[in-house]
């Protein structure tokens, strides 16, 4: 690992003195909160940051959980164990909890904070070893060792020539499906954005999201809604746990005897960031929710997926992993 | 808290700890960017950490994970280094109470929070913690390499109410990849403490509860 400064920021005001680039490989200041991906770039030599920020004392003020009659309020330094675990976000909003809980490991969980899992890298194995040379999220115009190289966990939802990294996570899939907004404070105040304006796409994949210099993210509101407990995460993976998705699908459904009122779907594990699937939604309306109906949404979330050779089983392994998730949020008892 | 170093004014007066690199704009005064690492000139770092109840002091520069801190300058080689990428959980230990990989945490950042590592179960006469035991009864292992993490990892997992059955177990000891698969006799050994745990709290069985 490099050399560097630390310092720590007590306050948001503080943190928002500091120039930081979160966004960007080349970054000279980072904030550091959980540290579960900057001080595993760091180790890589991805990330080369001189001075690193620790923000973990705004926990103090930021770490909070409330439901109530508008929605979920989360604090972005909660961590993402709290969040999972809790009765009621698990009662009221069982996809933000389920794809909490299936994220990572329970060690990591408890380390990292909501605000950082959001912005977690990805894992393109690519951008994760500086030997290989050409990586646009790294090197800006170097090119894209993933396109034709190993890419069986690449993203085929939202990519470009320029890049096909995969968006590892699984919390901001169940913001995407659910219309949460990003409560963010910086030099200019504070404000509120889509979690869908949060990730920035893949025509500059070397500047991941559009937080500004100094911004933290404080938390995340997540609207009430009636199909917010009749909400699931579905997780698809090489392995049982302990492993990122290869296709998963945050599916809310507000249903009248078996109709479709309103369906929420967001994709993870086959997009360049954290999708959501607007025209399936829209096809489902005023439909009874059956298999044929979920499979003619789920042709529609994948339109436009392009594979890049072992990722081409993506586009029909995210198809039935959104009908799954479909019938699965259907069966649910409300 | 236990700390060697008083806390207050006299430590807010330094920004970061910078470990010999060009210079970076330092933002804010002193005072307001509040209590920072000290450095050095060689840009080592005087940290205090607390650890099994001790507090213990150190020069070490600022990038030192917690893990190596407690292994090559506290002589603690409980904890054990496997991946040191927060991938198979052979370095867990508890902060305030909770399981956290310490190859994943800078030591300057935890200053002041409780560390509990495996050397601190037992009791001081020698008395196993019910999940060391556990481990033995069961015969929960074979080389011992990724043991430490296991057992810190599995008294959180009984502390946290995620041992409820087998199942869950299993998931919430996903965390802790053990190369000679033990996981069987794991699952077991987690089960023979439980109860113990839960009808003696006060005893050692507490240690790593926050």
């Amino acid at each position: 690992m490099r050399p560097f400064a630390y310092d720590r920021a007590e306050t948001t005001a503080l943190a928002a003195r500091h120039p930081t680039a979160q966004g960007q490989t080349d970054a000279k200041v980072q904030f550091l909160a959980g540290g579960t991906t900057l001080l595993d770039l760091m180790k890589l030599d991805v990330l080369r940051p001189e001075r690193v920020v620790d923000i973990t004392p705004l926990k103090a003020r930021h770490s909070g959980i409330e439901v109530g009659p508008d929605g979920l309020r989360l604090g972005g330094l909660a961590a993402m164990a709290a969040v999972a675990d809790h009765p009621a976000v698990k009662r009221d909003y069982p996809a933000i909890a389920e794809a909490l809980q299936l994220a990572a490991s329970p060690q990591l969980r408890n380390m990292a904070t909501l605000g950082g899992n959001v912005l977690q890298r990805t894992r393109c194995p690519y951008y994760r070893d500086p030997s290989w040379a050409a990586c646009n999220k790294r090197t800006p115009g170097s090119g894209c060792a993933a396109i034709g190289g190993f890419n069986r966990q690449h993203a085929v939802l939202g990519v470009s020539e320029r890049c096909i990294a995969q968006y590892p996570g699984d919390f901001a899939v169940a913001l995407a499906a659910l219309d949460a907004e990003v409560e963010l404070v910086g030099p200019g105040g504070a404000r509120r954005i889509s979690i869908l304006d949060l990730h920035t796409g893949s025509d500059r994949p070397h500047i991941e999201h559009s937080l500004r210099p100094g911004e933290v993210i404080v938390g995340f509101r997540v609207p009430a809604a009636p199909w917010a407990r009749r909400s699931t995460y579905l997780k698809i993976r090489d392995r049982q746990s302990y492993e990122f998705a290869i296709a998963s699908a945050a599916v809310a459904l507000d249903l009248d005897g078996g109709v479709v009122r309103h369906a929420r779907i967001g994709l993870g594990g086959m997009a360049y960031k954290p999708w959501r699937a607007k025209a399936a939604e829209a096809a489902l309306v005023g439909k009874p929710l059956t298999e044929d109906t979920a499979t003619a949404a789920a042709r529609l979330a994948l339109e436009g997926a392009v594979g890049h050779g072992h990722n081409d089983y993506k586009v029909e392994l995210g198809r039935r992993t959104v009908v799954r998730a479909l019938l699965a949020a259907s069966a649910t008892e409300v | 808290m236990d700390r060697t170093q008083p806390e207050g004014p006299s430590r807010r007066h330094v920004i970061g700890a910078a470990a010999g690199i060009a210079a970076v704009p330092a933002v804010g005064s002193a005072a307001e960017t509040g209590r920072a690492a000290q450095s050095d000139a060689s840009g080592k770092v005087d940290m205090t950490l607390t650890v099994n109840g001790q507090a213990r002091r150190a020069m070490l520069d600022v990038r030192t994970s917690l893990l190596d801190a407690l292994r090559e300058h506290l002589d603690l080689t409980g904890s054990k280094k496997g991946c040191d990428q927060g991938q198979c959980g052979a370095c867990t230990v508890h902060v305030d109470g909770e399981r956290v990989l310490s190859c994943l945490i800078l030591a300057v950042s935890v200053q002041g929070r409780r560390i509990t590592t495996i050397e601190g179960l037992a009791e001081a006469g020698g008395r196993l913690h019910p999940m060391q035991q556990a481990f033995i009864d069961q015969d929960g292992f074979q080389c011992g390499y990724c043991t430490p993490g296991q057992i810190l990892s599995a008294i959180a997992c009984v502390n946290e109410g995620h041992a409820g059955s087998d199942d869950e177990i299993r998931e919430y000891m996903s965390g802790n990849l053990c190369r000679c698969a033990a996981y069987p006799k794991i699952v077991a050994a987690i089960k023979q403490a439980r109860p113990q745990m839960a009808v003696s709290p006060g005893t050692p069985a507490k240690v790593g509860q926050v």
